[in-house]
C-alpha cells in the first residue's frame, strides 16, 4: 500500500485537506465518519476502504461526477462537479450561455 | 385508496427491442426511446421482492431486466426525460427528488414491505442515499455499473473492485461511432461537396479523411495513441492519415519541386488541428474527462488549432491561386 496523499491547505480553506491538483475534488479525513459509500459509488476507485477507514489513493482519476460529494453524509468531500463535455461548452460559449449542459440532442 | 397501476415487464428482449435498441444506437429518433415511468413487475414478485431503480431510456431499461432472467422483483421507472441512467444523474433527473416522487405516486411502501432500494452505480451522481432514507425511510444501496453483473452481485450484495469500475473497451467505444458519425453527418457531406466544386477530388478526399479520422479512427485508436490529452492524441492521428497524402504529392513531380513541400505542410496544418477538434468533442462520449480538465484543455488547444487551421487553409488556397494565375 503506497503512502498517504499529503494533507494541504487547499483553495484557502481554513481546514487541511487531500486532492490534486489537476481537479476540484477535496476530502477531509478529519470530517470523514468512515461510512465508505464513497468507495462505493467512486466509477474510478479514487477512494478505498482500508482497515475500517476510507483513503483516497488516486485523486488524479476523479472525473468530478459529483457522486461521492453527494452521497457523503459527513461532508468529507468537496467536488465541483460537472460535465466534462468539450462539446457542450463550447457550444454554451458561442451562444454566449454561462451554465453547460447537454443539448437535448446530445448524449445518450 | 386507489393503488396506482403497477405495469407488467419481462426479461425478454423481443425483435422490436432490437431494433429499438440498434436505431438508438445510430441515433434515429433520439428523444423516442422512452419507457414509461412507474413501478413494473417481473416475475411473481412478493411483499419481500428486490426492487431495483432505473431510467426510462430503453437501452438503460433493457439491459436492467434482461438480466433479471428467473428473478421475482419490481423495477421502479424514474422519469429521466429518455436519457440513460449516468447521463440523467449529471443532468438531475435521475435524482433525489425524482426518486422520492416515484415512490410516492407508485405507492411503493403499500406495495413491499421491505425497505430497500437497489440503484445502478452510476445513478449515485444524481442520487443522495442518506437524503433518501431520512425522507422515505429506504435504504439505498448502489448495485454494480452494469447489469449484466446483477445475477453475481446479488449472491451476496457485494460488488468487485471490477464490477465497481467504469470501463471504456473498445466495444463500447465502437458502439459511439455511428452516433459520432450522425453528429457529424452534415459537415461530412457539405464540406467535401463544396471542397469538390471548388478544388477537385484531392481536396475533397483531404477533408473526408479528417473527418473520418476524428470521428470514426480517433475512438477506436484513442487508448493506443501516445500522449494524455484528447487534443494531442488527435494531433498525432492527423499527422498519421496525412502521410498519404503527402507522399502522393511527393512522388507526383509537381514543378517547381517546392509546391508540393507547401501543399503537403499546408494538408498537415489543417489536418493535425481538425482531428484534434474532432478528438476534443469526443470528450464528453467517455467516462472519464473531468470537467476541469475539459476547460484547461479547451483554453490550452483551441488557439493552437484554430492556428494552425488558418494557417494551413491559407497556405493552401496562396498555393492554389498562384498556380491557377500562373505566378510560379
Amino acid at each position: 500500500m503506497q503512502g498517504d496523499i499529503p494533507m494541504i491547505q487547499l483553495d484557502g480553506l481554513p481546514i487541511k485537506g487531500q486532492g490534486s491538483e489537476i481537479n476540484t475534488l477535496r476530502f477531509f479525513p478529519g470530517r470523514c465518519g468512515n461510512c465508505g459509500l464513497c468507495a462505493v459509488v467512486c466509477p474510478h476507485r479514487v477512494f478505498m476502504p482500508s482497515n475500517g477507514r476510507v483513503r483516497m489513493v488516486r485523486p488524479e482519476k476523479c472525473m468530478e461526477c459529483g457522486a461521492c460529494q453527494l452521497n457523503c453524509p459527513a461532508g468529507a468531500i468537496k467536488v465541483d462537479s460537472g460535465v466534462g463535455c468539450a462539446a457542450a461548452m463550447i457550444r454554451a460559449a458561442l451562444k454566449g450561455k454561462k451554465e453547460v449542459t447537454c443539448g437535448e440532442d446530445c448524449c445518450d | 385508496m386507489k393503488m396506482p397501476e403497477i405495469f407488467d415487464t419481462s426479461s425478454i428482449i423481443t425483435r422490436q427491442d432490437e431494433w429499438d435498441h440498434f436505431s438508438a444506437r445510430i441515433g434515429y429518433r433520439r428523444m423516442y426511446h422512452r419507457v414509461r415511468p412507474g413501478l413494473y413487475t417481473l416475475g411473481k414478485p412478493g411483499k419481500d421482492s428486490p426492487v431495483f431503480v432505473s431510467a426510462n431510456y430503453t437501452l438503460s431499461f433493457d439491459a436492467l431486466r434482461s438480466n433479471l432472467k428467473g428473478m421475482d422483483c419490481y423495477v421502479l421507472v424514474l422519469d429521466t426525460k429518455g436519457i440513460n441512467v449516468w447521463c440523467a444523474a449529471a443532468k438531475g433527473t435521475f435524482a433525489t427528488n425524482e426518486l422520492i416522487n416515484r415512490i410516492e405516486v407508485t405507492s411503493l411502501k403499500e406495495v413491499v414491505d421491505q425497505r430497500t432500494l437497489i440503484l445502478p452505480q452510476l445513478g449515485a451522481a444524481g442520487v443522495s442515499a442518506h437524503e433518501v432514507k431520512k425522507r422515505t425511510g429506504f435504504k439505498v444501496e448502489y448495485g454494480p455499473v452494469r447489469a449484466a453483473d446483477i445475477t453475481e452481485y446479488m449472491k451476496d450484495h457485494k460488488a468487485t473492485e471490477e464490477m465497481r469500475t467504469v470501463r471504456f473497451r473498445a466495444r463500447d467505444r465502437a458502439l459511439l461511432i455511428p452516433v459520432e458519425i450522425k453528429n457529424w453527418v452534415l459537415y461530412l457531406l457539405l464540406i467535401p461537396i463544396a471542397l469538390f466544386l471548388i478544388a477537385g477530388w484531392f481536396t475533397a478526399l483531404v477533408a473526408i479523411t479528417a473527418i473520418m479520422a476524428g470521428v470514426v479512427l480517433f475512438p477506436l485508436l484513442m487508448p493506443i495513441l501516445p500522449t494524455k490529452d484528447f487534443s494531442s492524441k488527435g494531433f498525432v492521428l492527423g499527422a498519421l492519415v496525412s502521410l498519404p497524402f503527402i507522399f502522393f504529392l511527393l512522388t507526383e513531380g509537381l514543378n517547381p519541386s517546392w509546391i508540393p513541400a507547401g501543399y503537403s505542410l499546408a494538408i498537415v496544418l489543417i489536418i493535425c488541428p481538425a482531428v484534434a477538434y474532432l478528438a476534443l468533442n469526443f470528450t464528453g462520449s467517455t467516462p472519464f474527462a473531468s470537467r476541469t480538465g475539459v476547460r484547461r484543455e479547451i483554453f490550452k488547444y483551441i488557439p493552437v488549432i484554430a492556428g494552425m487551421f488558418i494557417t494551413g487553409a491559407a497556405l493552401a488556397a496562396i498555393l492554389s491561386v498562384g498556380k491557377f494565375m500562373g505566378w510560379f
